[in-house]
Formats: structure tokens, sequence, C-alpha cells
């Protein structure tokens, strides 16, 4: 059937045809879906959030306004306030780690190696891989008696005479779950930082050199500033999602010991959910939401900021 | 990867002396001398391989441990801990035959393939919407969609917990499907508009000369041509949805209705002894399935998570 027969054969419209042919009508109908699923489980979620942290609401039942009642006890709460100071410890320095490991792993990328493309498929399984299963592994490793790396460390090289006790002190803890939230974040921002290196014409360098810029200032003057815009957008999203983390200090140590290491979000879960007191779990939500905006809008800004792509090709 | 690479060219010094940091001698490409390969295993393939001993590393233990033998997997002064020496299969057997791993895999495969064709149907249609038919605030929609994207789980799960009970799905393989778009969809339209975009007007001008209706042409024109966008978002949302962690573990409560990760933390975890062969074979087998499924499309992978970030 080619396109002369195609065109003859074509019937007269019906008025269904027609309406699909309106456009504010096939805008409406195509934007339905998405728009329709975003409103009742993301909009309305977010707003009924923000009315149940000021009422005493438990799960499956009707709570009554409290006011600022939630939020004053919170202030008193030596565990949640304890939770706020390590979410932004927490996220301080994975994120300085990520970015820092995750920028050296990109630029050890982007060289000519051999393998290339088979060891960038191979860096991304942590990322790839269910956080709470790798997570199960971490815990396995940070495991009492029988850690890899306390056998490592004093039954192979004799550098310590007692094994590490990763999870039953609040400091190792905490150390201990950093060191698995970078493990899971490097590849991320590995991939993408390479992605943003990729895009750096490889004439600047070679225009640099000829100039006689040493290393060091061609990775400052060159490779620093056109990184930026996607350093920026990366930054913001990693700084989103460690913030909120859930699953690894859920999975290796549920908050403990002794509380010490509950993220905001963990703790919110524990009282809102197997506690049951949904009033008290959605204001501890909604006090990472002061955070998340200001998130956002440094991200908005840096989006605003990446005009240098537009007139390049895209990847 | 036994070898230093051939001809060093100018590009690999300059990354030398990049990673190395504060070189200060200005050399030129042809001042590479004998000692460049040393200084390039130093420089780049020591912290390389290093970088991937890491990175691995808790997948091959996580392995390892799967075929150990109690008597081994508890017992290092008499053992290689680094290796079996008599491998078995009765962690994998318990875990299939003693839990209910067939169940959760049933339903965690269920809850992936519902959510994900949910909500690359509604983002196909919302991206076709914002990049083709353009109206007056289409670039307001679309930044408010990626904004949705901004929105973490751990912030909404309360207030959907709440919503879910309302609507009488607690409990239920539905609730997932339904709340699982709301960080699919974001994500898939922004991939999609991307794709669309790449892909030229004049095609459908064309197509509108000869009288196609719209519908007609998102059908035979541009979803033909968007196929490679299409298993993008499909393979990343069905990744996603098979990582889920918080609604899950929010929402379902009892033990046959779990999907894997969950139910491995939860079911596999009594009381203080922790059954180590049984959860990494747990781990083992919920992570494999996303591991082939990833072998299979690691272009699409990489190009996803790069081009969604930079769209």
């Amino acid at each position: 059937m080619d396109a002369s027969t195609w065109v003859a054969k074509r019937p007269e419209p019906t008025a269904l045809a027609r309406l699909f042919d309106y456009k504010p009508f096939l805008i409406a109908v195509c934007l339905f879906p998405a728009v329709g699923l975003l409103m009742a489980f993301l909009t309305y979620p977010l707003g009924l959030g923000v009315y149940l942290a000021f009422t005493d609401t438990q799960i499956g039942g009707n709570g009554k306004w409290v006011g600022l009642e939630n939020f004053i006890d919170l202030m008193e709460d030596p565990i949640f306030l304890q939770s706020v100071w390590w979410t932004f410890v927490y996220t301080a320095i994975a994120t300085v780690g990520k970015f820092a490991l995750g920028l050296w792993l990109a630029l050890l990328l982007n060289d000519n190696i051999p393998f290339k493309s088979a060891i960038r498929a191979i860096i991304l399984l942590p990322y790839i891989v269910p956080t709470v299963l790798s997570a199960i592994a971490w815990w396995w490793i940070y495991d009492p008696q029988f850690s890899i790396i306390s056998y490592v460390v004093v039954d192979q090289l004799g550098l310590r005479d007692k094994y590490y006790d990763f999870l039953g002190e609040p400091w190792p803890a905490r150390w201990s779950l950093i060191v698995a939230n970078i493990w899971r974040g490097i590849p991320f921002v590995a991939i993408t930082l390479l992605a943003g290196l990729q895009t750096i014409s490889p004439s600047l360098y070679e225009a640099a050199m000829l100039d006689g810029a040493t290393g060091w200032q061609r990775f400052r003057r060159i490779t620093a500033p056109l990184l930026m815009p996607i350093l920026a957008i990366v930054m913001t999203f990693s700084v989103l999602f460690t913030f909120t983390d859930f699953q690894l200090v859920y999975a290796i140590t549920r908050g403990g010991p002794i509380n010490s290491t509950h993220l905001m979000a963990t703790l919110a879960f524990q009282r809102g959910i197997p506690a049951g007191q949904l009033g008290e779990g959605a204001a501890i939500a909604v006090a990472m939401i002061p955070f998340l905006v200001f998130a956002t809008l440094f991200s908005y800004y840096a989006l605003g900021n990446r005009k240098w792509q537009q007139g390049s090709d895209n990847d | 990867m036994t070898d230093a690479p051939k001809p060093l060219s100018t590009i690999n010094a300059r990354v030398d002396s990049e990673v190395q940091g504060g070189v200060t001698e200005a050399e030129g490409p042809q001042m590479m001398s004998w000692d460049s390969h040393t200084r390039r295993w130093v420089v780049v393939y020591i912290p390389l391989l290093l970088f991937l001993f890491v990175l691995l590393f808790p997948f091959y233990w996580m392995g390892v441990t799967t075929f150990k033998p109690d008597s081994e997997l508890l017992d290092f002064k008499n053992n290689n801990p680094f290796w079996v020496t008599s491998p078995t299969l009765a962690n994998i057997k318990k875990l299939l035959f003693d839990t209910d791993y067939g169940h959760w895999l049933v339903t965690t495969m269920f809850v992936a393939v519902g959510s994900t064709f949910l909500s690359i149907l509604a983002s196909v249609l919302a991206a076709y919407a914002i990049q083709r038919l353009r109206f007056k605030g289409s670039e307001y929609v679309g930044l408010a969609i990626y904004a949705a994207y901004l929105v973490p789980p751990s912030i909404l799960f309360i207030p959907l917990a709440q919503v879910v009970f309302q609507l009488g799905l607690y409990d239920t393989s539905f609730a997932l499907i339904l709340t699982y778009p709301t960080f699919l969809v974001p994500f898939c339209t922004w991939l999609l508009i991307g794709y669309f975009k790449s892909i030229p007007y004049e095609l459908e001008e064309c197509a509108l000369i000869d009288g196609a209706s719209r519908l007609q042409i998102l059908r035979r024109i541009t979803l033909p041509l968007a196929v490679p966008g299409l298993i993008s978002a499909g393979i990343f949302a069905f990744t996603l949805s098979w990582n889920e962690f918080i609604y899950a573990l929010a929402f379902i409560s009892s033990t046959e209705n779990k999907t894997v990760p969950v139910a491995i933390l939860t079911e596999l975890v009594s009381g203080d002894v922790y059954h180590w062969g049984a959860l990494m074979a747990g781990a083992l087998l919920g992570s494999l399935p996303v591991a082939i499924f990833y072998m299979f499309f690691v272009e699409y992978y990489v190009s996803s998570l790069t081009g969604a970030v930079k769209e």
C-alpha cells in the first residue's frame, strides 16, 4: 500500500476522529494520565502531609487539629534534634566523598584505557542493584564477629588485636554508613560527570598545551569551568537523595545503636508507620521540606546557567 | 589489561598530569619518555583497579557467601574466607523452598511490569503533548513535571499511606503500581521529551499535509522513531520499580504480598540469629534479574542516565 492509494482511500473523518484532531481536546487527553497520576499520588499527598503534620492522626483513623503541637514536641525531642544534625552531617560528608572519588574515577575513565566500555558498564553495578540488597552485603561486611575487614586487618596484617565493632558504637556506625553511601553513590557521579567530560572538545586542551599550560592549569581553567553546569545539577540531585536517604540506614542499622544513626527519613518512618503516629511522622517529613525547596531553587538556577550546552550538539 | 597501551597520545599525557593534580613541569607531547609507562600504571591503572576492586567486592562477597556451607561461613581460622572449598547449594535451596521467594519474585515482577507500563503510557502522551503539540504554557507543564521528580518518596510515604488506606488498596500490589509512577512519570517524561526533540518536526508536517490525524502521526511516525527512547525509559522504569523499597515497606504488610527487596530484609532476618548464607543468597538472587537485564541494555542505561541529567 503506497502513499497514493492511502490518500485516495481516506474516508471522511468521523466525529470522534475530528474531536481527536481538535488540538485543545487532544492536549487535555494526552496530559490527563500523567497529570492525573501526579495530582492524585504526589500533589495531593504532599498537601495532605502538611495537613497531617498539624494533626494527631493515627494510622487508619482520623485525627484532630492540634496546631503546632507536633513541632513543639519535636523541638524538645533530643532524638529528633540528633537526627536533624546527623542528616546534615551525613549529607555533607557523603557528598564530598562521592564527588571527590566520583570525579577522580570519571577523569580516569576519560583517559584512553583498554576495555573502556566494559569497565564503564561494570562500574554502574552498585547503582543498578537494589540498594537494600547491597546494603545487606555491607551489613555482613560490618558483622562484629565475621567481618572480612576485621579478618584482614587483625588476622592477616596484624595491625590491630581486636575486631572492629562497626555497628555497635555510634561513631563507628556512622562512619560505616557514610562509607556504604559513598560506595553506592560513586557510580552515578562518575558516569554522569564522564558524560560531561566527553562534551569538552580535546582541541581546547591541545590549544592550552601549545600555550604551555600545566596539567593543573588545564584542569583548573578548562575542565572545571566547563564541567560546572553538569556538576551543579548532579550535585543537586545527589544532595537531595542523600538528604532523604532511607534504605541504607534502615537496612544496616535501623537507626541504632541507641538512635544515633537515625536520619530524618528513618525516624519519620519509625514514628509514622510501625508506631502508627502518622501525624508525628508527617511532622518530621515536613521538617525536611525547607531544605528540599532550597535545593530545588539551587537546581533551577544551575539549570538556567547551562546556555553553553544549547549551541553544541547535545550528546 | 595486562599491558600498557600503545602509543601515548597527547590526551593521555593530559589526564596523567591532571590526575596527579599539582604537577608543575610543562611537558609537551615530545617529552614522553620511557618511564611514562610506569607512571601511567601508577596514576591511571592502579587507582582504576582499586576502584574496581572496592566497587565490586561486596558483590563478590555476596556470591562467595551464598555458596559457603555454615562450617566455612563461621570459621575463618581454618578456612580461607575469600574462597569456598566445598561449595553448597543449601542456602539457595533453603531460600527457594523454605520461604515464599517464588511468590515474592512473581509479585515484584507483576508490580514492576505494571507500573512501568502505566508510567510509559502516561509519559509518552505527556511528552508528546508538551514537545509536539506545543501550547501556551507547555514549558511550565514540563517544568512542573520535572519539579515532581525532586519530591523524594521519603516525604511522601506517610500521607500516601493514608491515601492508600482510604482507597482500600493497603496491602495489595495495586497500591505499589499506582504510587510508583510518582517518581517514574517525571523521569520518563523528561527522557522522552529529549527524544522527541531529536526527531525532525518536518516529518510530522509532511504527514499533516498528507492528511494524517495527530494520533496517527504519534502512532505511525513519532513512536517508531522514538523506540530507543522508549526502551531506555522502559528499562529504567523497570529497574527503579524493582529496586523501590520505602513504599513497598510502608504499604505492604502480609508476607506473601511483599516485594523481593522488602521481603529479604524483613522476612529472612528473624530474631538475633542471622542466617547469613540464606540472606546473601536472597540478596544475590534478588540482584541477578536486574543485573542480567542491565547487561543486555547497558548502552541504553548509560544514555538515559546521562541524558536525563543533561536534558
